[in-house]
């Protein structure tokens, strides 16, 4: 059942399989890739594929990379210098004042842990902690951050110890491909002192007085609504947190 | 085997994902790397007449400006072009020529120094078109639908005349907007050329795929195309295609002789691959007073582009499902001036489904037999479509705990009979089905002296867990504790493997491996002394990284101590693995039951889905934690589908106008609430050695209809119109 | 998005002379907004001066018994903070019903007024906008119009306004203090603060050329123990208000002694219902009283091709959120 996929991939599209490939694969197999149009997406499938028996690591793409940070060699008349602390560290870069904090991280000072997701503040994937607080980087120009004390993913873990949140997300499959999981994190991170100071959300009752600290499954979705996860992990995450926020969080060594 | 399979496993890739040390595409720190940002059209049809880059070309950082008029013209070695997801036409291909099918377009790419650069230059370019009259409102394009199919198929039975006999009938037509899948990471590319030739870092579902496609628009051998993709950050069908920016981004670079690094906006995000098409459908479905289907006439129309026949089927879910005696099934095209849509995460089963599944609930209520008996009563024993029995098919069992755990038989079958203070409740259900697919695909074990595994295999993992779920095949066939084996995937240069969609990775990667593991451990036996070496396969147990035997279990000798004793480093092995041909003799699926409750708020519209209860048979799960985050990530896009999601086009412009991640609403935490998933376990050895079939699409299959059928229920309301947004039901 | 100069001023004089001679120059607070809307090159800053860390952050009793809340203070802050959330509770629930927590955590109170519409047509220069470019014709009045205005609109604009948090001000009778080049200070009341679009849509507020907000003051009120706001969306949270409403209430015993209504969603400006507060004056609470008073409030709404549905809407809306005040509210 399930025909529901039909392609029109005619077979001269496919490029012939190398000697080694052909080797691989029975006759039945091969017969097989003309006719399984019943699968999905059809029989396109050892196609295109030279070279594959060649003995590779990834090790080979690391010869383009840099480890310095990437300098800007056409910096215009109206770049400044912008010192901040990103994670305990003093960090300086030489930029024009519309490079926001997100791509500041990102494309000058090589820290791809923060993540972009939309670049308009719709997604909450590029949160961090400024001072305290859980902000948007994609909507802060790096240049607002100046002196400031900013905590990215990369500055949640002591060494190899993990915090508890990031622990907590493993643990509980908070995620799934892993994009918005920084800005996640982050954000639960930042919840959990907004938790300690008494901070109401919307679906806070008697908001005049100070709440418990203990929040509902209802107040941690709504407090962690600004964080997108299209991969639908949204449960797992509140059982992350509810398992922080409890102090039942394992913390391995 | 080490009884790996099966149980809860954190994922490897964990520590990465929640440091922020894995790298995904447009993140590999390549030296030099030069930005691009792309200039889309303002028109949906017509020509350029004029493009003034000159300004753009000025400003500060900027390298260059490419455009039709200056971009080179592409090799296509492959003369219809297609990629290996290509459908009937011509693909769209940018900057080859003047001419605009659908807006935003690329139709410049601004290179420079930085990407705030890029970014301003790309607001300086000045284009003249010469438009013409676009069409993309799908409501006036469905009267000129074309047949999709290349044949004609007849009908089973005689669905006409049994429909017009039948004592009980149901006439409905549904329609599901255009709907996109919004990953969270925007695609992008880094490329670098070298000695001419070209490494691509990318986001994609196929290496494999975008490999081939760069050869062939390059006219250069593909053994020069290398394709690296190690963490897709979300793609639910978005990267199966090369989508135009990998060429972009690969022609920038060559043409600069630097490194370019380029990434969608959000906005192009909408344009820049596919979408689930616009579909409408009608229903007619009719059955015996005692709820047995005489017939069901399902037809479909869906859009596509102009340039290409986009198409998944959406009737077909009506061929397979019930055992009706008399079904057609009809599936159209429309064409528009928008992108060719594209697979997304169910394609045509989700569409299908929530058609034929509200129609049964419409059908049900009609006939005042409960949904779920109703379901029951036309249960398929066999394939009603072919006449194969099921290799395996756990659908009443999900039916039965389903609603068990939801306490379905305390459902009042009257509409707007339940409340919860001033909430209307509504109780709904639905079934799920997807198929079990499986590819060919190769894979690399490799095992060394040291005692540990390097997996390699092209192979992708945007989320479900691949790492992780193949790792754990090769442990346990090798019989190897999991820290042991790593997997590398995502590289092109690794033995090839089919396209990471369609559910179907962890069958067709996962019996590759299991098939070359078992290949090592047969070479490995043979190479040890006696009596292993003389011994069959089935008088021993591979545990612990020892080979023993079952007669005498204190007699052991270690894997590693057989590559001493034989002074080998390692051994490796490439092997395949293939779909057995015992499959052709089955009719070969996955089934799910889901029941949902809402609670509606009368007055605003507004709809809460409180509960989910969702049973999958799906074969054997290799990784219970991963394969619930799957299914629940099923359901919330179920929900977002059936309450939010559309793409919200102006016809005036032909353009996409919600096209960012405020207007166009995607569930957030606080829209999800009680989702229970579990399992029904299928021992399939049909489907494949390790009993796998795949779940990823089908954990939202039904979950819309369900929640349609649940809002009615509530409300009285049947809103066949999706998304069911407070304006419709107020 | 463009190239501009960064001034972080040092004070508010220097802020405000370094925009009031300078026509391409803006004020920047939390940026939430107007950083979106420089990428978007819908505006196009030649400097911007951050006022953000401006000593206008003090959120404090004035000595008529009502609270001064500074332009700089950020939102999260400011709904967070006892004197807002004893006295002025409506105040706190609108605005942490808007946008998330990372947001209201950047975002000023200044800002907040500021905010501009997210109709679709403004935010895509590809479309005509009479908001954003004066002349160039309102591709909203014909196209996709779902979210847009059904009071107070005209031909040249069906924009609304997009803030949660002045929609609680303007019931509240809020007043925005600014300053000006000369150092001259004047005070706005919230209702004369927004605009209609009438023939100048482009212009969001009455500000003056440079003017610069340093603070809000929220008169004393009794509205404390009975007040609402209530938001509709599309979705649960994260989301532009369909239709919202701030409900405060005066009572005395069953009484209703005083009553505001303010809408959010509906118009180009938040939305004060004054004859639905009349009709509520001195009435006894009730559901029939509630609906003659949403009539009222909507008596002059006017639907586009896609918005009737809001029309009704804001009047369960309000019924709503007088039943949830008489109910004692969130307080």
């Amino acid at each position: 059942m399930c025909e529901n996929f039909p392609t029109y991939i005619a077979e001269e599209f496919q490029e012939p399989l190398t000697e080694d490939e052909a080797a691989l694969l029975s006759a039945d197999d091969l017969t097989k890739l003309g006719k399984s149009r019943r699968d999905f997406l059809g029989k396109a499938t050892l196609v295109a594929v030279a070279a594959q028996l060649l003995l590779h690591d990834q090790a080979f793409a690391l010869k383009f990379m840099s480890d310095a940070p990437v300098t800007n060699n056409a910096v215009s008349e109206l770049a400044l210098t912008v010192k901040m602390t990103i994670n305990g560290a003093e960090k300086s870069v030489v930029i024009e004042p519309n490079v926001t904090l997100l791509d500041a991280l990102r494309e000058r000072l090589q820290m791809f842990g923060t993540k972009k997701g939309c670049d308009h503040g719709q997604c909450g994937a590029c949160t961090v902690i400024i001072d305290g607080r859980r902000v948007l980087s994609c909507l802060t120009l790096a240049i607002q951050a100046e002196g400031q004390s900013i905590t990215t993913i990369e500055g949640l873990a002591k060494g190899t110890q993990l915090h508890p949140m990031q622990e907590a997300f493993i643990t509980h499959d908070g995620f799934q491909c892993g994009y918005c999981t920084p800005g996640q994190i982050c954000s639960a991170v930042a919840l959990l002192d907004e938790a300690k100071r008494g901070e109401i959300s919307y679906v806070s009752t008697n908001i005049s007085k100070k709440p418990a600290t203990s929040l509902s499954d209802d107040e941690i979705r709504e407090r962690m609504s600004g964080n997108l996860c299209r991969c639908g992990a949204y449960p797992h995450i509140v059982e992350a947190i509810k398992e922080v926020l409890g102090g039942k969080a394992e913390v391995k060594s | 085997m080490s009884g790996l399979l099966g149980k809860p496993t954190k994922r490897i890739d964990g520590r990465a994902k929640v440091t922020g040390a894995a790298t995904y595409a447009a993140e590999f720190p390549v030296k030099n790397a030069a930005h691009g940002y792309i200039v889309t059209s303002t028109i949906a049809k017509g020509k350029i007449l004029a493009i003034d880059a000159k300004t753009a070309e000025k400003a500060n950082g900027v390298l260059k400006v490419f455009t039709h008029e200056n971009a080179p013209k592409l090799a296509f070695t492959d003369p219809k072009d297609k990629d290996n997801i290509g459908m009937d036409g011509k693909p769209f291909r940018p900057l080859q020529t003047n001419e605009i099918v659908f807006n935003l377009q690329p139709i410049a790419l601004v290179v420079a120094e930085t990407f705030e650069q890029a970014r301003f230059a790309a607001s300086l370019v000045k284009v003249n078109y010469q438009p013409e009259t676009a069409s993309t409102d799908f409501d006036k394009a469905r009267i000129t639908a074309v047949p999709a199919r290349a044949k004609v198929e007849k009908p089973r039975g005689n669905p006409t005349e049994a429909f017009q006999n039948a004592p009980v009938k149901i006439e409905a037509e549904y329609e599901i907007p255009i709907e996109h899948h919004n990953p969270m990471e925007m695609h992008g590319a880094i490329a670098v050329w070298e000695n001419g030739e070209l490494t691509l870092f990318d986001k994609t579902q196929w290496v494999n795929n975008v490999k081939g496609h760069l050869a062939s628009v390059f006219g250069i051998d593909p053994k020069k195309v290398k394709v690296i993709s190690p963490f897709v950050g979300g793609a639910f069908g978005a990267s199966l295609r090369p989508n135009y920016y990998p060429l972009l981004t690969a022609l920038a670079a060559r043409e600069l002789n630097r490194p370019v690094k380029l990434n969608y906006t959000r906005r192009q995000m909408f344009t820049g691959h596919g979408y689930r098409p616009h579909t409408w459908q009608k229903v007619k479905i009719s059955a015996e007073k005692n709820g047995k289907l005489t017939a069901i006439i399902h037809e479909a129309i869906g859009n596509t582009s102009t340039y290409e026949n986009y198409t998944e089927d959406p009737a077909s879910v009506s061929k397979s499902l019930y055992a009706c005696p008399n079904v057609e099934t009809i599936y159209k095209l429309a064409k528009l001036d928008l992108p060719t849509p594209l697979y997304m995460r169910a394609p045509g089963a989700v569409t299908g489904m929530f058609a034929l599944e509200c129609a049964l609930d419409e059908l049900a209520f009609e006939l005042k037999i409960d949904p779920l008996e109703l379901r029951l009563i036309n249960y398929a024993e066999k394939d009603p479509d072919n006449g194969k029995p099921f290799s395996s098919k756990e659908l009443r069992e999900c039916y039965k705990q389903a609603a068990a755990k939801f306490g379905w038989a305390k459902r009042n079958p009257i509409p707007r009979s339940m409340r919860d203070g001033s909430f209307l409740v509504g109780w709904g259900m639905a079934s799920g089905t997807w198929g079990a697919y499986q590819d060919p695909s190769l894979a690399k074990v490799i095992l060394n002296v040291d005692g540990t595994v390097l997996i390699q295999a092209a192979a992708s993992d945007m989320g479900p867990g691949t790492y992780t779920t193949i790792a754990l095949i090769a442990a346990d066939t090798l019989g190897l504790p999991l820290e042991k084996v790593k997997f590398e995937l995502g590289n092109s240069e690794f033995p090839a493997t089919p396209v990471h969609g369609g559910s179907m990775t962890t069958a067709s990667v996962g019996t590759a491996v299991q098939n070359t593991a078992k290949t090592i451990l047969k070479k490995l036996t043979a190479m040890a002394d006696a009596p292993f070496k003389n011994a069959a396969e089935k008088d021993l147990v591979f545990e612990n990284g020892k080979i023993s035997l079952k007669s005498n279990p204190s007699l052991v000798v270690s894997l590693t101590d057989i590559l001493r004793k034989n002074n080998l480093t390692k051994i490796e092995e490439t092997g395949q693995g293939a779909p057995d041909k015992i499959r052709d003799n089955y009719s070969i699926a996955s089934h799910g039951a889901q029941f949902v409750e809402v609670k509606v708020d009368e007055d605003f519209g507004t709809v809460k889905v409180s509960r989910v209860v969702e049973m999958t048979a799906s074969g054997r799960i290799m990784n219970p934690l991963a394969a619930h985050s799957q299914e629940i990530g099923g359901a919330v896009w179920g929900i977002g589908m059936a309450l939010m999601e559309a793409t919200l086009i102006d016809h005036r412009y032909g353009r996409m106008m919600n096209n960012n991640l405020a207007g166009y609403h995607i569930p957030v935490n606080a829209d999800i609430h009680d989702i229970h998933t579990g399992f029904v376990e299928e021992n399939d050895t049909i489907v494949n050695a390790l009993g796998i079939k795949g779940m990823g699409e089908l954990g939202m299959v039904g979950v819309p209809a369900a929640i349609a059928n649940a809002v009615f229920h509530a409300t009285g309301k049947r809103i066949r119109k999706l998304p069911i947004t407070p304006d419709k039901l107020i | 998005m463009n190239e501009f100069k960064y001034i972080r001023a040092a004070d508010r004089s220097e802020a405000v002379s370094q925009v009031s001679n300078n026509a391409q120059a803006k004020f920047l607070g939390g940026g939430t907004n107007l950083i979106d809307l420089i990428k978007e090159n819908v505006e196009k800053p030649s400097v911007l001066v951050d006022v953000s860390r401006l000593q206008l952050k003090s959120i404090r009793k004035t000595n008529g018994g009502g609270v001064s809340i500074g332009a700089t203070a950020k939102n999260s802050e400011t709904a967070n903070h006892p004197l807002i959330r004893e006295n002025y509770p409506l105040l706190s629930q609108a605005i942490l019903s808007g946008a998330s927590q990372q947001i209201r955590n950047m975002a000023t109170n200044g800002g907040n007024l500021l905010q501009r519409t997210r109709c679709f047509y403004f935010y895509d220069t590809a479309m005509r906008c009479n908001k954003r470019e004066p002349g160039s014709g309102c591709d909203a009045l014909e196209g996709l119009n779902n979210y847009s205005a059904v009071l107070g609109w005209n031909e040249k604009c069906v924009a609304t306004h997009p803030s949660d948090m002045c929609v609680a001000l303007s019931a509240l009778d809020a007043v925005v203090k600014v300053v000006n080049k000369d150092g001259k200070e004047r005070s706005i009341q919230f209702a004369d603060f927004h605009r209609l679009p009438e023939n100048i849509p482009e212009k969001d507020n009455n500000l003056n050329e440079g003017e610069l907000i340093t603070s809000i003051e929220i008169p004393k009120s009794n509205f404390a123990k009975n007040s609402y706001y209530l938001k509709v969306r599309d979705r649960t949270s994260y989301a532009f208000a369909l239709v919202s409403v701030a409900a405060a209430l005066e009572m005395n015993g069953q009484t209703i002694k005083q009553a505001r209504i303010a809408l959010g969603g509906v118009a180009h400006k938040p939305w004060r219902a004054f004859e639905a507060e009349k009709i509520l004056a001195n009435a006894k609470a009730g559901d029939a009283i509630f609906t003659k008073a949403a009539e009222a409030a909507l008596k002059d709404a006017k639907a586009l091709e896609h918005n009737a549905y809001k029309i009704e809407l804001a009047k369960r809306a309000i019924v709503r959120a007088l039943k949830k005040a008489v109910d004692g509210g969130i307080a």
